[in-house]
């Protein structure tokens, strides 16, 4: 079987944004059957069977993520991480814009497997024509009775709110969502209690990714034994991938998992501009670990991703081409995350800082090649040390860069230094103004 | 060296760039500087006067709200199982009002809500879209995170700053990735998301902006076609495969707009529906 198509068939057919096109393709039909034919039981285990990975940036199972969602008659709450910020990715957009029936369908599902009675999809505030699209289909979907009290006759009950979030990527993270989602600043919370247990208004709470969940429909419909087949043994299924960056044909692309990289960068993007090379690119997003040109023939799947020191992450990959210093793709990347480092642990929020700091020093030509040596074990008192992983999302990549690209990080450093005028045999006046600003701060 | 070093540390010392933005002029001689909205302060995220006593929930009797926006605000609130869960939503209605979170607006929003200003406050200041000082009204955010800036972003947002030079009606800023990065450069224009825009498009864009038409018609997103070629199968179940098309009106600039898509065979007639 050539790589099949199961999320991106046909996302491109005029309308598939209304109920009306989406049912005539057999859409909520899943639904329907998990709702008035199947027990909770029956789902969850088409789930467990599927083997599907979460898309959103871990990969945990997401059967066993449903599992672990207690049995006691509490409120339950299924939440759709749709905030998408994850620099490189763009793969929710495009399914949420074009079809956001399968995912109203997917959570639906993915609800009633988890016993939840209520449901939000937590869009980033950018989103704003995504947005729009999934209200209009909010409306038909209640409308058509698929949502609200005792859905079709089975006695399941599920609300479905779109909130929209206000910008900041660690409201992607599953707890700062919550805490965003509950009214708060979006600052993640200290793990356990987990969210299966204690979530969203402290009640046990299922958070998936907008992929993961519009997959749902289409396990039950292939069966999961089925939808298992395709893909690795331990990385089952379909994948977007987003490929952006240094590439001729820019875009998402559903692929097999285990499918060599080579093939997504090349055959599939375009591969970069003529006449330049693949020098490093990142398999995951921006946070995960640099691969480079000799990495391009790994399997693209969790775990060949993770044996080779990196991971697939969110699947976006960002392709940099040999015109481009590193340099100044790892300081555009610690200037991300020191941005959005939400401040609540010292390790990320002065590691961050600092690096970015050091990172303007080798662009400058203050710095020397100590300072690579400093700069590598910042990164390694981040990672482990902070309370989410966004602090390790910079120091892997940058780390990974100090590491893979040293040479150049020294020549960088060499070249910047001879051009500066500060560091000759005769550094010019300063600038009286700058100096009183020195003194005034 | 010491003044080079604090002049760059401190331009890094703001979030990703400092929004533009008119202040009202300085009142008078002996009279306290007064920023909009007749705050002393010019942006929320400055230092509190510590000799204050905190904001208490505002009386509704002697803060009026907007009815258009009390009633926006109360819509978000009843969707919640707990009422603060709409405080985004609520700043966000307050800022549409307002043009940005201004006293007046967490004032009123916190009156509906029921919350003091400081816990509205709190969370406006965290969110990148809102906006704790006087902004213009048209939100032009542009990208320039690793995709977008390796395909030009960081010239598209000077040359986009240079047009709007001076606008007050303009709220041009740097943004972190805004999940497009098929289209780089990009930039959300109140919301629409446009791309890729070439350097020189940047004058018929603001143009376009100014007059309130829609930005750059030919490159909005939405219209954009998938570029995977298993898009043009037919969903498993449907009756007609799809005409495939891959890319949107405009070619990107000169290159292939994408591979010829192959049609396959449409899958197996769906089960009946029951
Ligand atoms: C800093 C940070 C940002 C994240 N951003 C996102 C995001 O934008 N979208 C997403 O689906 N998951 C994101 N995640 C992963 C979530 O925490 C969580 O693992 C995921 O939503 C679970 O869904 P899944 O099991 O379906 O993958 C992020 C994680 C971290 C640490
Ligand atoms: S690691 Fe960073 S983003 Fe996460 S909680 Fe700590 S400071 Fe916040
Ligand atoms: S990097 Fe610009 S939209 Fe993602």
């Amino acid at each position: 079987m050539s790589s099949p198509t199961i999320l991106f068939a046909g996302i491109d057919e005029p309308g598939l944004n209304t109920i009306d096109v989406y049912r005539r393709r057999g859409g909520y039909e899943m639904a329907r059957r998990a709702l008035t034919e199947m027990t909770p039981e029956t789902v969850l285990d088409e789930l467990l069977a599927s083997g599907l990975r979460g898309r959103g940036g871990a990969g945990f199972p997401s059967g066993k993520k449903i599992s672990f969602i207690p049995k006691a008659q509490v409120d339950k709450y299924l939440v759709c991480n749709a905030d998408e910020s994850e620099p490189g990715t763009f793969k929710d957009r495009e399914l949420m814009q074009k079809s956001p029936h399968m995912l109203i369908e997917g959570i639906i599902i993915g609800a009633y497997a988890a016993g939840a009675s209520r449901s939000f999809i937590y869009i980033r505030g950018e989103y704003a024509e995504q947005a729009d699209v999934i209200d209009a289909a909010l409306a038909e979907t209640e409308q058509a009775g698929l949502l609200g009290e005792n859905i079709l006759g089975s006695g399941f009950s599920l609300s479905l709110v779109l909130h929209r979030g206000a910008g900041a990527y660690i409201c992607g993270e599953e707890t700062g969502l919550l805490d965003s989602l509950e009214g708060k600043r979006g600052n993640p919370r200290l793990k356990p209690p987990f969210p299966a247990n204690q979530g969203l208004y402290q009640g046990p709470t299922v958070i998936n990714n907008v992929e993961t969940l519009a997959t749902m429909p289409h396990i039950l419909r292939m069966g999961g034994a089925e939808y298992a087949k395709i893909g690795t043994e331990t990385s089952a299924g379909t994948k977007l991938v987003s490929v952006s960056g240094n590439v001729q044909r820019p875009g998402n692309y559903e692929i097999e998992l285990g499918i060599p990289s080579r093939e997504i960068i090349y055959d599939l993007a375009g591969g970069p501009p003529e006449g330049r090379e693949v020098k490093f690119w990142f398999p995951g997003g921006s946070s995960s670990p640099v691969l480079t040109k000799d990495d391009l023939d790994l399997a693209y799947d969790f775990d060949t991703l993770a044996k080779a020191k990196s991971m697939l992450g969110s699947g976006a990959i960002i392709v940099v081409d040999d015109s481009v210093p590193v340099v100044s793709v790892a300081l555009k990347l610690a200037k991300f995350y020191k941005h959005e480092s939400c401040g609540k642990c010292t390790p990320c929020r002065e590691g961050t800082r600092w690096t970015v700091s050091m990172l303007e020093r080798v662009d400058a030509g203050l710095a020397t090649p100590m300072d690579l040596d400093i700069m590598a074990s910042v990164q390694e008192q981040i990672i482990g040390n902070c309370l989410c992983v966004l602090g390790d999302a910079m120091a892997m990549p940058i780390g990974s860069m100090v590491a893979k690209f040293r040479d150049e990080f020294e020549a960088h450093i060499e070249a910047a230094r001879a051009r500066n005028p500060w560091l000759g045999d005769e550094p010019p006046d300063p600038d009286p103004a700058l100096l009183q600003g020195a003194a005034r701060a | 060296m010491i003044g080079r070093r604090n002049r760059r540390e401190f331009a890094h010392t703001s979030a990703v760039d400092e929004p533009q933005g008119e202040l009202l002029p300085v009142p008078p001689a002996r009279d306290v500087s007064r920023f909009g909205h007749g705050s002393r302060v010019p942006g929320w995220d400055d230092a509190v006067d510590l000799g204050k006593d905190p904001a208490q929930i505002p009386d509704p009797a002697t803060t009026p709200v907007p009815q258009a926006l009390r009633s926006e605000i109360e819509a978000h609130m009843a969707k919640y199982p707990d009422f603060r869960s709409a405080a985004i939503p609520a700043l966000a209605a307050a800022q549409r009002h307002h043009g940005w979170c201004s006293p007046d607006a967490i004032w009123q929003a916190a009156c509906v809500m029921r919350l003091t200003p400081g816990y509205l406050i709190a969370v406006a200041s965290f969110y990148d879209m809102l906006e704790t000082r006087p902004v213009g009204r048209h939100a032009v955010y542009v990208c320039t995170n690793i995709s977008c800036s390796l395909c030009g972003a960081d010239e598209l947002l000077d040359r986009l700053k240079d047009e709007t030079a001076g606008d007050p009606q303009f709220n041009v800023r740097a943004f972190e990735c805004l999940g497009a990065c098929d289209i780089a450069p990009m930039a959300s224009v109140d919301g629409v998301y446009v791309g890729p825009i070439a350097v020189g498009e940047v004058p018929i864009l603001v143009e376009q902006i100014r007059e309130g038409l829609p930005p750059l018609p030919g490159k909005q997103l939405r219209l954009r076609k998938s570029t995977d070629p298993g898009a043009a199968r037919a969903i498993a179940g449907a009756a007609d495969p799809v005409t495939p098309t891959t890319s949107y009106g405009a070619p990107m600039s000169g290159e292939a707009a994408g591979p010829p898509a192959k049609i396959e065979a449409p899958p197996p007639p769906p089960e009946e529906d029951a």
